[in-house]
């Protein structure tokens, strides 16, 4: 129940205090909410230069990435990190979907009771890791190792394992909690039917999370997105479209890092584009995983 | 919860499902053996509180440990207050279909998915340039506010809402006005929830590079001034690894530096949920 409808049942006009109060908590959760609006327009107006100038199109279109020459000489194509961005994702959802989603089973119904929650506590110590922490592991450990089956291990595939890493506990978390809403009345009564334990889990409880598991994966999705610090330190930032998963390659995210630190003018203005490219994609990404939760938790 | 185990089909699952588990652990461990085999050795009180030489090759991390304080400090000085009060605004007065406790509510959802970098190149042009900071430990701190709020709120209206109705109707019916009410009876029973939120949103802001490095800048001397650009812990580790050859040994030194506090952080939050809330947030 709210402070307000309390005090309205027992018919109290607020005082003078009470409605200051009111004033300042109104005032904190608008500018709270105006943050994400800010950063918009914040992009939107840094951005605009090369929008106007450059053309969203050559965007696409422009035979390379040397985007320091200005709108006549630079060449402001991004594809290749936005190809990059997207293999990166595409391959750690691949490997961290289905690994995630085993952990979730493995916590619920595999483990006895202790060893179970060890494994969650284990999962949520890695959540935990910074992803600094993980690009410099990924940089001494991965990216040698990766190496030795072919140079310069610096890859999209170092980018793919330890983004896969980072990830999963997003997703196995997630699926727990998942899981753990379905009523244990459902999965006894698949038991009782007969259903062995692959059969429970088949049958009855991953269709009922399932909403739970795919908001997982869309929120997993935008945390590989968004990660910068790791694919910087592994994924070897080579402006180009890979032809195998042992190539170099850099996300949109990486590229933002190495250069706005010198960039000028048009180049920091194009930066701001792709900044702009990354925060539509998120907030599709979250719109669907609303949209999703409401019309599974109807169904 | 258990269930019985039937034909093959069962058993081979159960194996994939627990070598699966194992290794999820075992990567875990990997990273941590191999961070503490590499980086102990270069630990001691010195390395703690000395300042860097030769580029971060040798000397310690001391200055750096400020900077990073320091720049925690602006963050949670300024989402502090505005995180509790729009969790009060959310949890107490804002009907929940309400228009502005909707937009509210989802515009923090979309910022709890907004990328790191993103908020770097907006504190960027925001903080360092159109207010004219520069590269500084306030634009840094600000910069990461902007990022800790969505966590902040919503531990924090958590805790608000596992205060049970029966206080409100009882406060009410003593005639207790609004501020009265939030200030002697919500606020202290909803702690728990508020602590859980300042920790979350600590260690959020101490594992934070990609935001800080075109905010609060790459300067590893003693800050002297808010209005100085510092280097954080986590940016020392990135700078270390990535362009001073020969840095990996401190570089492991600071990451063990910065994931103990971390897991340090990360227990105390585990043991504040477990013994008040019941598990209620962690969970």
């Amino acid at each position: 129940m709210l402070l307000n409808n309390c005090e309205q049942s027992v018919s109290r006009r607020p005082s003078g205090t009470d409605r200051w109060l009111e004033r300042i908590l109104r005032l904190a959760g608008i500018l709270a909410g105006a943050i994400v609006v800010l950063i918009v327009l914040f992009l939107v107006i840094e951005a605009w230069p090369a929008l106007q100038t450059v053309g969203l199109t050559r965007f696409f279109s422009d035979p390379s990435w040397h985007p320091a020459g200005g709108p006549e000489q630079g060449r402001f194509n991004l594809t290749p990190m936005l190809v990059g961005t997207l293999l990166a994702t595409a391959g750690a959802i691949a490997v961290a979907a289905p690994l995630g989603v085993a952990c979730a089973l493995f916590t619920r119904f595999y483990a006895p009771r202790r060893i179970g929650q060890v494994h969650h506590r284990v999962l949520e110590l890695l959540a935990g890791i910074p992803s600094v922490v993980y690009g410099f592991w990924g940089l001494v450990v991965l990216a040698p190792l990766i190496a030795k089956l072919q140079p310069p291990g610096q890859s999209l595939l170092a980018a793919i394992v330890i983004l896969a890493i980072m990830i999963l506990p997003t997703v196995a978390l997630l699926s727990e909690a998942a899981l753990r809403s379905v009523p244990q009345a459902h999965l006894q009564a698949a038991h009782a039917m007969g259903f062995s334990r692959l059969g429970v889990i088949f049958g009855a409880a991953l269709p009922a999370a399932r909403g739970g598991i795919v908001t997982a994966v869309l929120l997993a999705t935008g945390r590989a997105i968004g990660e910068t610090m790791a694919l910087l330190m592994v994924a070897g930032n080579v402006v180009q479209v890979p032809h195998s998963v042992f190539d170099p390659v850099r996300t949109m995210t990486a590229n933002i890092a190495l250069e706005l630190g010198y960039a000028m003018d048009h180049h920091r203005s194009a930066l701001f584009v792709s900044g702009l490219m990354l925060m539509l994609m998120i907030i599709v990404l979250v719109g669907l995983s609303e949209w999703m939760g409401r019309s599974w938790s109807r169904g | 919860m258990m269930l019985p185990t039937g034909q093959w089909s069962d058993r081979v699952m159960a194996l994939v499902v627990w070598a699966i588990a194992l290794m999820v652990v075992g990567v875990f461990f990997w990273i941590v053996a191999d961070l503490v085999r590499h980086g102990v050795e270069h630990l001691s009180w010195q390395f703690l509180t000395d300042s860097p030489r030769d580029a971060g090759r040798a000397g310690g991390i001391g200055p750096i440990l400020v900077s990073t304080l320091l720049i925690l400090a602006v963050c949670l000085a300024v989402s502090v207050p505005i995180g509790l009060a729009t969790a009060i605004l959310l949890a107490e007065f804002a009907r929940a279909d309400g228009w502005l406790g909707r937009s509210i509510r989802r515009s923090l959802d979309v910022l709890a998915g907004v990328p790191s970098i993103v908020f770097g190149l907006f504190g960027n042009a925001l903080f360092s340039i159109y207010l004219g900071m520069g590269f500084s430990i306030l634009s840094g701190g600000l910069t990461l506010a902007c990022m800790v709020l969505p966590l902040l709120i919503r531990s924090a209206e958590e805790g608000l809402l596992a205060v049970p109705d029966d206080y409100r109707k009882a406060g009410a019916a003593l005639g207790l006005s609004r501020s009265a009410m939030l200030w002697r009876i919500l606020l202290p029973a909803a702690t728990p929830g508020l602590v859980v939120g300042l920790i979350l949103s600590t260690s959020r802001a101490l594992a934070e590079t990609a935001a800080l490095l075109f905010t609060s800048g790459y300067v590893d001397r003693m800050p002297e001034s808010l209005f100085d650009s510092g280097r954080s812990l986590s940016i020392h580790i990135y700078d270390l690894a990535m362009n001073v050859p020969g840095g990996e040994g401190r570089a492991y030194a600071t990451a063990i530096v910065l994931l103990g506090l971390l897991i340090t952080i990360n227990i105390l939050t585990f043991w504040i949920a477990d013994r008040w809330l019941g598990g209620r947030i962690t969970r």
